[in-house]
């Protein structure tokens, strides 16, 4: 282990500042990208499935022709 | 040669892709999360300060990673682009606009971490240099390629028009890496080169590699998550999609 206390390890030599700032953006970025990509294809999932049920009829009367 | 591209071919349909992609991204999404764990510890407990730039340089964990991915997630765009403006495969638009959302992120945290770094190396946080105007410039292509494939409502008039400006912009990427040597620039030269090896120390440099590692598997995890998002909306007439998503139907 390279450092003597957690104070010194946020503190970054006096590079805190610049430093956690990369870190923190990068990693609200990456966990924001996560998140959205997550939440739009459950959205996908539901509408198309809402869409399905609502043209039911035509979807069975497509089964029946499948061969 | 024939039972090998007849895989290739097989899950060049969006169906089996949609498949294939959702077996395969938890464990890329899995291995990203170790390989970024090893690779923080590695950075930020193991490596020792740098004895010119004491601790502000272990932005450099973030930076090249960030900056590796911005150009190879272009490169990919226009090697999808290429294969889908010669044979007019349906996956290869889906793919590109499943890429460039990260490679836009990326780009922007290149700049971003970039600046972070140069305020207290260099006394700015920007300058209008080869190496971080060509990066900017590709975080603006990215941006480029997400509106015009938006403004576009034909997906596949959309998907040519992308193609197309992801190959044309691919010339910046070179003009990227190479910046630093073909014009004097304020940013330093390769850390890590394939002809010189690296001028870093171990531990650093074995840090950096796993964070790029990671980087580099967190890209393709979500970009074979999103692409199955893509395929949804783009196949919902189909019938594989309509019996997809009943719901006793399929994986999520």
């Amino acid at each position: 282990m390279i450092w003597n206390s957690a104070s010194e390890f946020w503190a970054m030599g006096g590079y805190g500042l610049y430093v956690w700032g990369s870190f923190g953006v990068t990693a609200l970025l990456m966990g924001g990208e996560v998140i959205l990509a997550a939440r739009r294809h459950q959205h996908t999932r539901e509408s198309l499935r809402m869409q399905a049920t609502t043209t039911d009829s035509d979807q069975d009367m497509a089964k029946d022709w499948q061969p | 040669m024939t039972q090998h591209s007849n895989v290739l071919f097989r899950f060049a349909a969006p169906q089996a892709f949609y498949g294939l992609a959702g077996r395969l991204w938890p464990w890329m999404a899995a291995l990203a999360t170790a390989l970024g764990v090893w690779g923080l510890w590695m950075g930020m407990f193991v490596a020792p300060a740098d004895f010119q730039q004491g601790q502000a340089y272990r932005i450099i964990y973030v930076h090249v990673p960030a900056s590796w991915m911005s150009m190879i997630i272009y490169l990919a765009m226009a090697f999808w682009a290429l294969l889908g403006l010669t044979f007019n495969t349906r996956l290869s638009g889906m793919m590109n606009r499943a890429l460039a959302p990260t490679g836009a992120m990326f780009a922007f945290l290149s700049l971003w971490t970039g600046a972070l770094w140069g305020k207290p190396m260099w006394g700015t946080w920007w300058v209008w240099d080869a190496r971080l105007t060509s990066e900017l410039i590709l975080f603006f292509l990215y941006l480029g390629f997400m509106g015009l494939t938006a403004s576009i409502d034909d997906p596949r008039r959309a998907d040519k028009a992308g193609g197309l400006l992801a190959l044309v912009g691919a010339i910046n990427v070179p003009v990227i890496y190479f910046s630093v040597r073909w014009w004097n620039t304020l940013h330093q030269g390769a850390s890590v080169s394939v002809t010189q090896g690296s001028s870093m120390a171990q531990t650093m440099l074995w840090a950096m590699l796993l964070m790029a590692l990671s980087f580099w598997l967190y890209a393709i995890a979500i970009a074979l998550y999103r692409i199955r998002t893509l395929i949804l909306e783009r196949e919902k007439h189909t019938l594989w999609v309509e019996a997809e998503l009943r719901p006793e139907g399929g994986a999520r």
